[in-house]
């Protein structure tokens, strides 16, 4: 028996000569934000959709609250909700419609079904635009929506996938808030994102997938140790760089990384001190940079650490669907 | 009625039967909706056919309709509104191949099958909404057709029975059409995928002409294909034994529709299942 509630070992799935997942391993217990981090075409999508059984692996196993995803998917989808990457709600429905209609396909009576809906939309604060039809909402409100419905049948594990992708800051945050407040309530959410910022504001746990499989794992601030934390980065004219390349060098005592298409240095910043250095041994020089900052680490420099090459984006990219009349 | 436990409260039905009856009629109450909500889509379902039947009525009535075989039946559009219909109902049934793929490109479908409910919910809710609005243009139809001239000359009773056999044959089409969109996954795609056979069962058929006119070659192929054996079914009943062509029976035709009907949903209604359940795949 495991405790995991969501445990994949060696899963491989193929499309054609593609490798979405090339045997991917993951566990994590009951209770928690899993955050799955990765560029695009990393694979991210592919594994929610293993795990939600709408797609079958090629090879290796999956469980989700111990239930075989292949063997059992039917008990599986008693135990989950998922909100996939492009927001699933008819445009011609009211946010009301589109919820209850999912309530109702996880068996809730249709007072159930009406009670659940309408503390999902207050929660999710869409209460006022209830019952307008879809189409006349924005993209984060579908969003929000999308997610009321995958909450509706109060699901033990909830698949998100991207969920903030595409969406202004501010709503980002309540979706957050959200999320965060789900866990509180017990349920175990698995989400995926591209954003270190936001698998570190959420998840207790990250894993860094790129090619479909696991490249790193750990709290967020173990991974933040691997990446170093935050950097100081700068581009200088031309033909200045090489005297700051040798100048950085000796603030920290290693080789700068420069990125070759647009000349931007950087180099780890323990604290905001590593700046007012470099600026100073600028101003020794008499070279004024272009620009100059203190940056928080993204996704790319976790890349940058770990593989020793930046995030290739996947040539496919994103499928976004064709929008239908809306 | 028994007393309620707190959890038959919330989740009421028990047997697999109740459940899947249930998650259809959730899923066409879901599809009659858009039909309802944007009413221009039932609107220009329903202005193109009225227009053919119009247009072949007053335009081409009047030398197709002397023809020798047709001119037996009084008016051409007593031979014509049964024709129609089956031609109007054919057509209807290839917008569950649209629909399925409009559902699949915005990824509802896959919200429907991480959830647990019936597998076959989607397709059959999909096609009875179909069939549904298809009902509805066929009827208007027929409205129209007796509004410039159509008279049955057989009961009422006949009447009800040969508009049933062309939904019957509307509701197994669009399990075909629903094995089309399945497989090419993508809406344009199953737009002119669905013509493939469409046009030459629609075309190649009683609907219009008599296929006595045919050459021989093609003349085999329209006797026996479904649309004319449809076409017919419904002529005999609406029209009498003479409307058919020489040899044939009300009865006997009547029989071959309700077999095409048949075989139609036993082998498309698997294969539609099969290829739902892989569709993500
Ligand atoms: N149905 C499919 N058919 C063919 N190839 C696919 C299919 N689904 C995914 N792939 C391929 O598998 C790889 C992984 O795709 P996946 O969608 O899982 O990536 P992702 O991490 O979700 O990316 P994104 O951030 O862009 O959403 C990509 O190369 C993609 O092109
Ligand atoms: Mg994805």
């Amino acid at each position: 028996m495991t405790t995991n509630i969501v445990d994949v070992h060696d899963v491989v799935r193929t499309f054609g000569e593609v490798k979405a997942l090339d045997g991917m391993s993951l566990s994590f217990e009951p209770g928690i934000i899993y955050g799955l981090l990765g560029p695009n075409g990393a694979g991210k999508t592919t594994l929610i959709r293993v795990l939600a059984t709408l797609l079958k692996p090629t090879s290796g196993s999956a469980t989700v609250a111990g239930i075989d995803v292949v063997a059992d998917p039917d008990a599986v989808r008693t135990r989950i909700g998922l909100a996939g990457q492009f927001a699933a709600v008819d445009a011609y429905q009211t946010g009301r419609e589109n919820v209850e209609m999912v309530g109702r396909l996880y068996n809730l009576s249709k007072r159930e079904a009406r009670r659940r809906t309408d503390e999902v939309l207050e929660r999710i604060d869409l209460m006022d635009a209830a019952d307008r039809q879809v189409k006349t909402y924005s993209g984060g409100m579908r969003r929000r929506l999308d997610l009321a419905a995958s909450m509706v049948g109060r699901p033990e594990v909830l698949f998100l996938d991207e969920p903030t992708a595409g969406i202004d800051p501010r709503s980002r945050l309540d979706i957050w808030s959200l999320i965060e407040d789900l866990v509180e309530r017990g349920t175990t959410i698995l989400l995926t994102t591209q954003y270190l910022d936001e698998a570190d504001q959420l998840a207790a746990r990250i894993g860094v997938i790129d090619r479909g499989t696991m490249i790193a794992e750990g709290t967020a601030d173990e991974l933040k140790d691997m990446v170093g934390g935050s950097v100081v980065q700068l581009t200088v004219p031309q033909e200045k760089q090489s005297t700051v390349v040798g100048l950085l060098r000796s603030v920290s005592g290693d080789e700068p990384t420069i990125d070759q298409s647009n000349g931007r240095m950087s180099i780890p910043a323990s604290s905001a001190q590593t700046l007012l250095t470099v600026a100073r041994k600028l101003e020794e020089a008499s070279i004024t940079p272009d620009d100059i900052g203190l940056r928080k680490p993204t996704l790319d420099d976790v890349f940058l650490s770990i593989t020793g090459h930046a995030a290739e984006v996947g040539e496919a990219g994103p499928k976004r669907p064709a929008r239908s009349r809306e | 009625m028994t007393a309620l436990t707190a959890s038959d409260a919330e989740t009421t039905i028990t047997s697999p039967l109740g459940r899947m009856l249930r998650d259809i009629g959730v899923i066409t109450k879901r599809n009659v909706l858009r039909n309802v909500r944007l009413p221009q889509l039932l609107l220009f379902a329903t202005i193109q056919p009225v227009m053919f039947l119009l247009l072949f009525n007053y335009v081409f009535g009047g030398s197709i309709g002397r023809a020798p075989q047709l001119a037996q039946f009084g008016s051409y559009i007593n031979w014509l509104v049964p024709g129609i219909i089956i031609q109007t109902a054919t057509f209807g049934s290839s917008q569950t191949a649209v629909g399925l793929t409009e559902d699949l490109q915005a990824g509802v479908i896959d919200r429907f099958r991480s959830l647990p409910m019936a597998r076959s919910a989607v397709l059959a809710g999909r096609t009875i909404s179909d069939l549904i609005r298809n009902a509805f243009v066929s009827g208007l139809m027929l409205t129209v057709g007796a509004l410039i001239g159509f008279r049955y000359q057989t009961s009422f009773l006949q009447l009800v029975f040969a508009f049933l056999i062309a939904m019957g044959f509307a509701f197994s089409f669009s399990w075909v059409m629903a094995a089309v969109g399945l497989a090419v996954k993508d809406t344009e795609t199953a737009q002119t995928a669905s013509f493939i056979p469409l046009f030459p069962l629609v075309f190649a058929s009683s609907v219009f002409v008599s296929v006595e006119s045919l050459p021989d070659w093609l003349r085999v192929f329209a006797d026996h294909q479904p649309v004319t054996v449809m076409a017919n079914a419904m002529r005999g009943l609406m029209l009498g034994e003479a409307a058919l062509p020489a040899g044939t029976t009300v009865g006997g035709t009547v029989t071959a529709s309700l077999v095409w009907i048949a075989v139609i949903l036993l082998i498309f209604f698997p294969l539609s299942v099969r290829l739902y359940r892989r569709a993500a795949g």
